[in-house]
């Protein structure tokens, strides 16, 4: 990441230590409304947690938030093709204050470690039927993977 | 792989994929992300798929590559239905 210098010079830049990774995502409430018509709470436990599915109450607009931050997250994560990451690994945890926030469990935080990706963030927001994601995530300075097997 | 279970997928893809062109239309080892589908009708396709054959898809195989194709579902079906 790039930055212009803060001395103003025309055409300077600096680079940041700290790279980063940023992962966006779009979802559709009516689409989630429709997975619920058609399988009901098979749908809800293979995608959200039990704390979700309670912060949400069966709301299609929040779900469907949920979920974008859930993709959002994988984009960040960046596993391989052949590589399952539960979305139930990925929860969206509601802080007291109203703002939320990421907590990551199982294979999502162990390929999170091994990525070297630490204070995830991210953010909401929905306007009508759509709902949207942005997470964002820091790489260990040095750019090397933390030491797990 | 029998043709029945090839036009059950295909139905299958047809009731929860959401593709823009017609199930009919794809060939078997196309890829239904390039095609069209999203990563949310992925998974109803998934939960179809357990209706329609009995099985239930563990965590380890919800990959891309799993549900990139109607024929890399057909395997993923076979596998389940043998195991």
């Amino acid at each position: 990441m790039t930055v212009a210098s803060p001395t103003g010079a025309p055409g300077s830049v600096h680079t940041l230590a700290m790279a980063q990774r940023v992962g966006i995502d779009l979802a559709s409430a009516q689409r989630v409304r429709e997975a619920l018509e058609a399988h009901g709470a098979r749908y809800l436990d293979r995608i959200f947690t039990a704390a979700e599915q309670g912060d949400c109450a069966g709301d299609p607009v929040r779900l469907a938030a949920r979920y974008a931050a859930k993709e959002a997250t994988v984009k960040v994560l960046r596993p391989d093709p052949d590589t399952a990451i539960p979305l139930r690994d990925i929860e969206v945890v509601r802080a007291p204050s109203g703002h939320t926030e990421l907590m990551l469990t199982g294979l999502a935080a162990h390929r999170a470690q091994v990525q070297g990706l630490r204070d995830l963030a991210v953010s909401l927001s929905h306007e009508g039927d759509l709902a949207t994601a942005v997470v964002i995530a820091t790489l260990q300075p040095d750019g090397s993977a933390a030491d797990v097997p | 792989m029998s043709p029945d279970m090839e036009e059950t997928i295909r139905t299958v893809l047809g009731e929860h994929g959401r593709l823009p062109v017609p199930v009919q239309q794809l060939g078997e080892a196309d890829d239904l992300y390039q095609a069209g589908m999203s990563s949310h009708a992925s998974i109803s396709v998934m939960l179809g798929l357990e209706d329609a054959f009995d099985v239930e898809f563990p965590d380890h195989m919800l990959t891309r590559e799993v549900f990139a194709s109607i024929s890399s579902m057909k395997t993923a079906v076979g596998e389940l239905l043998a195991s």
